[in-house]
């Protein structure tokens, strides 16, 4: 096991192969938002012209954007002139030594069970291992290419399939779709592509972790894939393990298109630093995440577990175009001190006998404050099109809230749509029973956390649900006095 | 195995335990009756340490150590286990897994490594056909959808498998029916042993025709007003409580 845990070091600690980051190792872009800047990047990407005109059109659509007024927190200001959009990854670890990283961040890492080597390489630690991984990554490439399967960087992705990017980029999240989606049109740095041929089902679960340095994970990180017909793929995004990145602002955009018969499972676990005690200095991710099923019998299924960032605010919706599609969204939002999450999906029934299920459970404690956001949006044209939707809500503590803003419209009167919620406290009854049965308290709410939680676990993939359910007792760990 | 030492408690700030002395050895089986608001459930509560109940004045001994200065799941590693009146409900987490923590913890406590999965299943099958517990209800969450009787008969099964030293049946009877009362009464009797004792507080007569108590007593105002063998139980059940009642009040009287 030790030495399956090395490869997998090794390969997220790799320099970066593909694309742009060795040989322009020391640029800097200097900072600010201008037609300059973003033609900058493209060159450096050495992006065809294309690409540089869709970028170009995002930042105008950018100007013309203004931020929202409607979500349920305070907007910080951002000022998008101090930021740097081009900058090429540290290839300078900041430390020598464990001995010089923060011990509580160690202590996280020990809880989850996280090997050494990998402990110094997600803390930023130099890690030398005289190890040769080529073959091991190749084995992987190997196996992949074999079924026609391109995973690649987004970069590398534009250079070596400029059709498919050219055709799907932009597709399910236009870039004028909202001020974040255009700023990352303008200056995506990089990202994830994935395509898979017809009818093959991909046979392992795809993951970043293989693929990126996990350090350099990006500002604006722009994900497509496209599973053709009667395709299947498990995708999963971010890890467990604590991520401190000295980017405040993130704002990702994820595409997905199903064709017919095809089949997409995207999981997150996000656990990006929430700020201190206070909230300052955590990270504000603003993602947008939007699949299509464009074709009949297409699925496509979001799990997410969030317990990271300052402010969360994300919708991974479905439109469902195809007849009998189907949409799912499954989510656990965390929040605790002063993190803020407004977060929750968007289903459109366009098809016929379309079905949507919405599983939301929000946790808040501390003085967290947690949001679910839903629409559930029936065209006319979706007859006998269902929606499920449920959405929970634990507090623990009395400073925490949690809020609930489900939107249904229905154009369709063959429709059904079931909504149902509640809202409950981890009672002090609950914890002393299981006290009374030797169970001490911070395990006793990691065990009902984990029950509450159980549905949404349930859907992730084996491996990555057992780190999930650590990481919300490690979350969680102190909330209840 | 446990004694009980003049032991006061209130609740906030009203007196609810007025001095209670209770000695209980291994093998035995002890029933405490009395009518409502006397103070039983109270005791028990005491004796598990809920957070609400603070003790002002006397002490407890169990197996040589003091109680009162554990916190409640030390109590349970030591051996004390309280079968609750209400059990409660925890949605998602699945009864077996719920006692397999549970074990482990206890066993961890008691420097054993926690049973691999074979014999921890081997050992739930056992003590289900012990008890007759339901092998459905074994793998649902725990106690969420039970009936009243199959909460009552989980906390049995828990206590079977827990295996602790000293077990409190608060009420354990109420709300059973004649048929669930039996099962109860029967996986009980099983339990007994020479290395454990029982407290069971009960309102009635009953249940302790299915388990036969070593000695009965009677708690009223706080205090233990009556012990006996289980002739007490069935005069209490002749002629209710009211007698004891005058009876302490004259003794009240006397003293002052």
């Amino acid at each position: 096991m030790a030495n399956d845990n090395e490869i997998i070091d090794n390969i997220a600690n790799k320099e970066y192969e593909f694309g742009f980051v060795t040989d322009i190792e020391m640029d800097v872009a200097p900072a600010g938002l201008n037609e300059d800047t973003i033609r900058y990047i493209s060159e450096k990407k050495r992006e065809p012209e294309w690409l540089l005109e869709w970028r170009l059109k995002g930042l105008q659509a950018f100007g013309r954007q203004k931020l929202p007024d409607w979500q349920n927190f305070e907007l910080p200001a951002i000022d998008f002139q101090k930021i740097s959009y081009y900058a090429a990854p540290k290839s300078k670890k900041k430390y020598d030594s464990l001995d010089q990283v923060d011990p509580e961040l160690l202590a996280t890492f020990e809880k989850l069970g996280i090997p050494l080597s990998e402990q110094k390489a997600l803390a930023g630690v130099a890690v030398d291992i005289v190890f040769d991984s080529v073959s091991v990554k190749t084995t992987y490439k190997e196996k992949l290419k074999e079924l026609g399967i391109i995973f690649c960087s987004f970069g590398e992705a534009v250079q070596e399939h400029p059709e498919l990017v050219k055709k799907y980029v932009g597709s399910v999240v236009p870039y004028s779709d909202n001020i974040f989606a255009a700023l990352n049109a303008a200056a995506f740095s990089d990202g994830s592509f994935v395509y898979i041929p017809k009818g093959v089902r991909c046979p392992m679960e795809l993951s970043t972790y293989f693929r990126i340095n996990t350090e350099n994970t990006g500002q604006f990180e722009r994900t497509l894939i496209i599973a053709d017909e009667g395709s299947y793929v498990s995708y999963l995004e971010g890890c467990t393990a604590p991520m401190r990145d000295e980017n405040q602002l993130h704002a990702a955009v994820v595409e997905l298109i199903a064709l017919e018969n095809a089949e997409i499972k995207y999981s997150t676990v996000q656990n990006w630093y929430p700020g201190d005690k206070e909230g300052k200095g955590g990270i504000y991710n603003f993602v947008t995440k939007r699949g299509i099923c464009k074709g009949a019998n297409a699925k496509i299924s979001w799990t997410q577990v969030e317990t990271g960032s300052a402010i969360t605010w994300k919708y991974p919706s479905v439109i469902l175009q195809g007849d009998h599609s189907t949409g799912e969204f499954y989510s656990v939002a965390v929040t605790r001190n002063k993190q803020i999450a407004d977060t929750g999906t968007k289903m459109h029934h366009i098809g016929r006998n379309t079905r949507s299920r919405i599983i939301s459970k929000g946790i808040s404690a501390g003085q967290g404050q947690n949001s679910y956001r839903g629409l559930v949006q029936i065209g006319p044209k979706a007859d006998e099109a269902r929606n499920f939707t449920q959405c929970d809500s634990l507090l623990i503590g009395d400073r925490c809230g949690a809020h609930t803003f489900p939107y249904i419209e229905s154009k369709n009167n063959t429709a059904t749509v079931e909504h149902e919620a509640t809202t409950s406290k981890i009672g002090e009854d609950q914890i002393f029973y299981l006290n009374q049965r030797g169970i001490d308290s911070e395990k006793a709410v990691a065990l009902i956390i984990n029950g509450y939680a159980r549905e949404v676990l349930n859907q992730l993939p084996m491996e990555f649900a057992v780190e999930a359910q650590k990481l919300l007792s490690i979350t969680l760990e102190g909330s209840v006095g | 195995m446990l004694i009980i030492k003049n032991l006061h408690a209130e609740v906030e700030g009203k007196q609810i335990l007025k001095g209670i002395d209770l000695t209980v050895n291994a093998g035995e089986v002890h029933a405490i009756m009395g009518p409502n608001g006397s103070g039983k459930s109270s005791l028990a509560a005491v004796l598990a340490g809920r957070e609400n109940y603070e003790v002002t004045e006397g002490k407890v001994i169990f197996e040589g150590k003091d109680l009162l200065g554990m916190a409640p799941e030390v109590r349970a590693r030591e051996g004390v286990f309280l079968a609750f009146q209400y059990p409660i409900e925890i949605p998602g987490v699945s009864n077996i897994n719920f006692l397999k923590t549970a074990l482990a913890e206890i066993r961890a406590y008691k420097n054993l490594s926690p049973l691999d999965a074979k014999e921890f299943l081997q050992l739930s099958r056992e003590k289900q056909k012990l008890v007759e517990f339901d092998a459905k209800l074994v793998n649902r969450s725990l106690n969420e959808g039970f009936s009243g009787g199959e909460k009552k008969r989980n906390e049995i099964f828990q206590l079977a498998m827990l295996e602790p030293s000293l077990a409190i049946l608060d009420e354990t009877d109420s709300g059973l029916d004649i048929d669930a009362l039996r099962i109860v009464s029967k996986g009980v009797n099983q339990l007994r042993s020479e290395k454990n004792a029982f407290i069971i507080i009960t309102h009635y007569q009953r249940l302790l025709e299915y388990i036969v108590p070593d000695f009965v007593h009677v708690l009223y105002d706080g205090r233990i007003v009556k012990s006996g063998t289980k002739e007490l139980a069935l005069e209490l059940e002749e002629k209710g409580y009211d007698w004891l009642k005058e009876e302490a009040r004259e003794k009240e009287v006397s003293t002052t």
